[in-house]
């Protein structure tokens, strides 16, 4: 059961939509932007289709009623408990979804989003810069996940920040809640491109100590040379970008090619009609959406005519 | 802790790799509002909404804008990677080749018996002395990975990185068209900036929101009476930058002096 944080932001990356719409500032300098994902999501993403090949929906369902009903269900006319919950019926739309923490065991507190939007700090409403640090203090074990900010109206604020940025190797550290969820975060600029880094804060990480490894041990010199001589003939000027290839994703495409070509097992894609739970029966061009998103809109028409 | 063996040629050293974080966010459950339970997923068939049991559901991956091709398990079993405890470090490359945006999630390595110890702490001195990072291929889990293997402290950290159909470098982006930054406007930015120049410290960032909804959860549980604070809104902005960059000068200099 994926939490709802993952299910809508798997959405929000197959689709290639702002996943927030938010403001950075510094200093009294607002710059305006959408957060777009700058990861693309796994080539490899399944459709669920039933033994005749037809595509399936993923619904959500409520258990039947409270609990006395399901113990009769389990104990009475169902065949299995499997299916007591099959026995209840309709599908539950959104409006019957809520959001809830597990409290206490089995009991559950619910939370609406403007609850969880309320108590938000102040100053973690929007993206404020309040330090700014050299890119290259922030240790690469902090890093979890990359966006790319894309400016909304006048690109003016935008440009200078990012410009300061790149020129100095300066990255600017906030913390800002979205979705229920607080992050903090670097931003740095590259190519004249805003980029929101969010990190781990301290107490996700765990340390070598915690972890329990052993204290270092003297080393001889010579070994440390031998070992330097080896990291020599090893060293090259560049890391080759193959050396990134997912080489089981694209065993998998190769086999889905080649039954294709062989025309083995091939289904039909049904017909894209707008449903929100259906995320990848269009595939969208994430790169496409945030070139689109940077020049202001500007080709929009070229590539929605594409998509 | 999963347990392999840095592999470059000849040379072998066998590690235990742990995770280095540790997950603290809140997870929530989606309920069912009526019962206030956790609601159940299930495929359904699209017309008729009869729930399909999971043994008789089917994988299928799209090929083009109309066809889908359905693959078996067997046949996804076969395009796994085969089992290996070797860490291939495939090659070294200066420090900092290896951008942000590839990097994914950290493993300590620690070394693996007392024959280990005295060869991996020689390669952490002599990483650390060269400056240089490793470039590293295994297979974990049934699961083929891409990490850098680089020198934490006194101890050998690998983080994965992501494949590289998933990464959009800054570089195959446009920035944002329009006229470059007035110089005046720059200048003064740049002062801004350096008056909030800082240290990077991870523990001056902490998580208060989480405490913040685990108490929200406490009182509603308690059935309590919640006050939520009242946010003030921010005051508009003036359409000068200039103007606005000289003020915010001026209270970083307060603020820092």
């Amino acid at each position: 059961m994926p939490d709802l944080d993952d299910t809508v932001d798997f959405e929000q990356l197959a689709r290639g939509r702002p996943i927030w719409t938010g403001t950075v500032s510094f200093g009294l300098v607002s710059v305006p932007v959408n957060i777009m994902p700058a990861n693309r999501p796994s080539p490899i993403a399944f459709h669920m289709v039933d033994a005749d090949g037809e595509q399936l929906k993923r619904r959500y369902f409520g258990e039947t009623g409270g609990r006395r009903t399901q113990k009769k269900a389990r104990g009475g006319t169902q065949n299995s408990d499997r299916s007591a919950h099959h026995a209840s019926g309709r599908a539950l739309t959104r409006d019957d979804i809520v959001r809830g923490y597990e409290w206490k065991k089995g009991k559950f507190v619910v939370l609406d989003d403007d609850e969880l939007e309320r108590i938000a700090p102040e100053s973690t409403r929007d993206i404020d810069l309040r330090v700014f640090v050299d890119v290259a203090e922030i240790d690469p074990l902090y890093f979890v996940r990359a966006y790319y900010l894309t400016p909304v109206g006048s690109p003016k604020a935008y440009k200078l920040l990012a410009t300061v940025m790149e020129e100095r190797a300066r990255a600017g550290v906030a913390t800002f809640v979205m979705r229920a969820k607080e992050y903090v975060a670097a931003i740095l600029a590259e190519n004249g491109i805003l980029r929101l880094e969010t990190l781990r804060f301290a107490n996700e990480i765990r340390s070598a100590r915690d972890i329990g490894l052993p204290a270092p041990v003297r080393t001889r010199p010579a070994d440390v040379k031998k070992m330097a001589s080896l990291i020599k003939r090893h060293t090259k000027a560049s890391v080759d970008k193959r050396l990134f290839e997912d080489r089981s994703a694209e065993k998998i495409e190769e086999l889905a090619r080649r039954k294709a070509k062989q025309g083995d097992d091939v289904v039909a894609v049904p017909v894209a009609e707008d449903d929100d739970e259906q995320p990848t029966a269009d595939v969208i061009d994430l790169m496409s959406r945030l070139q689109q998103s940077l020049s202001g809109g500007r080709g929009r028409k070229r590539a929605r005519a594409r998509a | 802790m999963w347990k392999g063996e840095i592999t470059l040629g000849s040379f072998k050293l066998p590690v235990k790799l742990y995770s280095a974080v540790q997950d603290k966010s809140i997870h929530f459950r989606l309920l069912d509002a009526r019962t206030g339970q956790p609601v159940r997923q299930h495929m359904v068939e699209p017309d008729t909404g009869k729930v399909v049991e999971s043994d008789d559901v089917h994988k299928a991956l799209q090929v083009s804008k109309t066809k889908m091709v359905v693959i078996e398990p067997d046949e996804l079993e076969k395009t796994e990677p085969k089992d290996s405890r070797d860490i291939d470090v495939d090659r070294f490359v200066d420090i900092d080749k290896i951008t942000h945006q590839w990097f994914e999630r950290p493993y300590w390595l620690g070394p693996d018996g007392e024959d280990a110890t005295k060869k991996y702490f020689a390669l952490v001195e002599a990483m650390r002395q060269e400056e240089k990072e490793g470039f590293a291929r295994w297979v974990m889990r049934k699961k083929e990975y891409a990490g850098a293997l680089r020198v934490e402290g006194d101890y050998l950290m690998m983080i994965t990185l992501r494949p590289r159909a998933e990464v959009i470098p800054a570089s195959a982006l446009t920035p944002p068209g329009g006229r470059a930054p007035d110089k005046r406007e720059v200048e003064m930015a740049h002062k801004l900036v350096e008056a909030m120049q800082g240290h990077f410290d991870p523990s001056e960032f902490k998580d208060t929101y989480r405490e913040r909804v685990l108490e929200l959860v406490e009182a509603k549980a308690k059935g309590k009476v919640i006050r939520f604070p009242k946010h003030r809104t921010k005051p508009t902005a003036d359409k000068s930058l200039e103007n606005v960059l000289k003020r915010s000068l001026e209270s970083a200099k307060r603020k820092h002096a």
